[in-house]
């Protein structure tokens, strides 16, 4: 086993087990904190992949401003963990049922798909995900998805403060 | 690797966030499990590129093939900034009415 290999299966297993550990965390600032975890496990897939760019984009954007605006969302609400309302316990069984039936569902589907068997993912290696080939992609072929998303940004900031002032 | 276990891993994570919407009431935490999902596919979509890209690149070495993906993850998450900003301001508001973050009182738009 290559050492790629075990960093695959290490960061994945830490990644499913975070995640699993988001949904059973009674306090949501556990689960905050959880989901953090993942992000992290993700950004080493990233680097793994050598998508370095998005690596660092998704700690800045991902674990940085988004998972803090939530961790103040939650200190500004004072969220008690025992006065939380929690769903019937049928209606959870029904919920794990459905997503358990949705993965394996998938997965069959998937294990059937001759299309991808022996497609290799290149690790480690090509250029693709540097900031460089990215940053030239980004300016000659999608300049105009790049300012429009300045306009959703602005449109965003203006909703989020009309509906904070209410 | 091969890109089945990146499929695999991507779908476990994603039915965990579709699990995660199901059975919890807190807004806050159910919409922690959308972003889950969101970052599920941009992994996906990331391994699918180097997919491709390494299959280009034993043909052309210079080829850029796969460079679309990243950068819709990037634009992904752009899309994703922006939805967590108004989302959670809707989630204070909801919060500021009720003094809970309890998603079935959104039962009320019905009538």
């Amino acid at each position: 086993m290559s050492i790629l290999e075990i960093l695959f299966f290490a960061l994945s297993a830490f990644a499913i087990v975070s995640a699993i550990m988001v949904l059973v965390s009674k306090n949501p600032i556990h689960s905050v904190l959880w989901l953090i975890l993942v992000f992290f496990a993700i950004s080493g897939h990233y680097i793994l992949l050598n998508a370095q760019f998005l690596a660092i984009v998704n700690i800045i954007v991902y674990a940085g401003a988004i998972m803090v605006l939530f961790l103040f969302v939650i200190m500004l609400m004072n969220v008690q963990s025992d006065k939380e309302p929690q769903k019937k316990l049928l209606t959870k069984f029904i919920g794990v049922l459905s997503g358990g039936s949705l993965l394996i569902l998938l997965i069959a589907l998937v294990k059937q798909t001759t299309q991808l068997q022996g497609k290799q993912v290149l690790m480690k290696e090509g250029t693709i995900g540097l900031i460089h080939p990215l940053g030239k992609a980004l300016f000659n072929d999608y300049v105009l998805p790049f300012e429009i998303s300045s306009v959703l940004f602005l449109s965003a900031m203006v909703g989020a403060v009309i509906i904070g002032k209410k | 690797m091969p890109i089945q276990y990146y499929i695999f891993f991507c779908l476990t994570l994603f039915s965990i966030g579709v699990v995660g919407v199901l059975t919890r009431r807190n807004a806050i935490i159910v919409f922690m499990c959308i972003e889950l999902m969101l970052n599920a596919v941009n992994l996906l979509l990331v391994a699918f590129s180097k997919m491709h890209s390494g299959a280009a690149l034993a043909v052309s070495p210079t080829s850029t093939a796969g460079i679309d993906a990243q950068i819709f993850v990037f634009f992904i998450m752009v899309v994703a900034a922006a939805e967590v900003s108004v989302g959670l301001a809707i989630i204070v508001m909801m919060y500021r009415n009720t003094h809970s973050t309890d998603i079935n009182f959104l039962n009320r738009l019905k009538n």
